[in-house]
């Protein structure tokens, strides 16, 4: 299989297998104009499978939301053809309007025009609950 | 610190020092009559109260200073659709310090962020209660004279109970105190406190659905109510509303040093025989509530 080598761009690499859909909803790619690929179950020495999402833009990602989903990925700046910045995910300390408070009782199911923000509370098992109501983020 | 929404907000020294200020003005009333002048307190209620609104607003006026505010959601704007950081942003103008109780979890934390002025949450739906933990803390150490090395049974509706949520949040901080918790299954703890709190600090606790099997243990029942507003189905309540009531045979096996805690009102969770023994101190801890908010209030305006 044969896609073209991006000039100027992102390339999001070692995303889980099967999670690039949701990685391309949640960066909004859909609404992009240039060329996005999106190669699924690409063989891994690492991960035995991946997925890779190659956007030919140059685009400002969000690093908090990919961590949130997955904490593996690694994104690599292309310029001019050329491999210019490395970054890898971290699991961030709070998410902003990532994922939505689904707690009937929350403030943020009535209040207008308000920030769905979720706080790293236990690193170890990735658990994140809403600044609000603590209801644990799903 | 410039607002309480949460029990954790304070560290275990400032609430010994809280705790400090209003044994001393328990003790000596007469020199904080003043300490307040000229400021406002605003509450803000969106849902009915009695004695938590009543003691903000009988603490405020102890300290010389004024009161104004709405007792429910009807007589507010926000019967007109007003956001809460709407509503707070006006008010700001109007008052020195908030006190807002809120049906919707979380509200007094959007208006603590949205305002200059103190917000302390006076109850945020199901969620935390601190001024009530505050009341109880202090009613534990003057009536028992310590807040650690202790056995705490909490009874009732541990699921939605909020005052039981930020008296564990409290408590756990303080040195070898054990909980028993009883409760039917329905109403039992939420996970995140059993899983992050309890388990995660290494807190020594029980689960039961028996409160005779465990009362000889205990230093402090903490009783709660049912909560109607709390359930979404009306048969699910009238199910469980009953299932714990404290009566004086009940407390034959109890130590005589126990103390029977209730965050009020009652409903029928504990018998009205039971207020004439020494170790119901509910009515002085709804009174003790006055005073650890004078003291609350006073942090929070930089009064000494």
């Amino acid at each position: 299989m044969h896609i073209d080598e991006i000039i100027n761009g992102i390339v999001i690499d070692h995303i889980a297998a099967g999670k690039s859909m949701e990685i391309y909803k949640l960066l909004n790619l859909d609404a992009l104009e240039c060329s996005v690929a999106i190669i699924k179950n690409v063989p891994s020495k690492k991960m035995g499978k991946k997925d890779i999402i190659k956007i030919d833009e140059a685009l400002d990602v969000n690093l908090d939301a990919l961590g949130y989903i997955d904490n593996g990925i690694t994104i690599n700046t292309i310029e001019n053809g050329v491999k210019t910045n490395k970054r890898h995910c971290e699991l961030p300390e709070r998410i902003k309007n990532v994922v939505k408070c689904k707690n009937p009782r929350c403030i943020t199911s009535t209040e207008q025009e308000i920030d769905h923000i979720f706080k790293l509370t236990d690193r170890e098992n990735k658990v994140y609950r809403c600044i609000y109501c603590e209801m644990k983020a799903k | 610190m410039k607002d309480l929404i949460d029990i954790l907000d304070l560290t275990t020294d400032e609430i010994d020092a809280l705790i400090e200020k209003a044994n001393d003005i328990i003790a000596n009333p007469d020199n904080y009559r003043e300490k307040c002048r000229y400021k406002k307190l605003a509450t803000l209620f969106f849902e009915p109260s009695t004695r938590t609104r009543l003691s903000f607003e009988a603490a405020m006026y102890e300290l010389g200073g004024n009161v104004l505010g709405f007792s429910d959601a009807g007589s507010s704007s926000a019967t007109k659709g007003e956001s809460v950081s709407d509503t707070i942003k006006v008010v700001e103008g109007y008052a020195d310090i908030v006190a807002m109780r809120h049906p919707k979890e979380g509200a007094p934390t959007i208006a603590s962020m949205k305002t200059r002025i103190p917000v302390i949450n006076a109850g945020d739906g199901g969620h935390n209660h601190p001024t009530q933990t505050l009341t109880d803390l202090l009613t534990i150490k003057r009536e028992l004279g310590k807040l650690d090395n202790l056995t705490i049974g909490l009874c009732g509706d541990l699921k939605f109970g909020r005052t039981v949520h930020s008296l564990i949040q409290a408590m756990v901080r303080y040195e070898n105190v054990k909980f028993i918790m009883i409760s039917p299954k329905e109403l039992k703890l939420p996970d995140y406190l059993v899983e992050e709190v309890l388990k995660k600090k290494n807190v020594d606790f029980i689960e039961t659905e028996s409160l005779e099997e465990v009362m000889p243990q205990l230093d402090v029942l903490y009783m709660t109510r049912v909560q109607r507003e709390r359930f979404f189905n009306e048969a699910d309540y009238i199910r469980l509303k009953d299932t714990y009531v404290v009566t004086p045979s009940k407390l034959e096996n109890a130590k005589k040093s126990m103390r029977i805690l209730h965050p009020l009102p009652r409903v029928n969770e504990i018998s009205v025989e039971v207020d004439e023994d020494a170790r119901a101190c509910y009515f002085r801890q709804a009174a003790n509530g006055k005073f650890i908010r004078m003291a609350l209030i006073l942090k929070l305006l930089g009064i000494e």
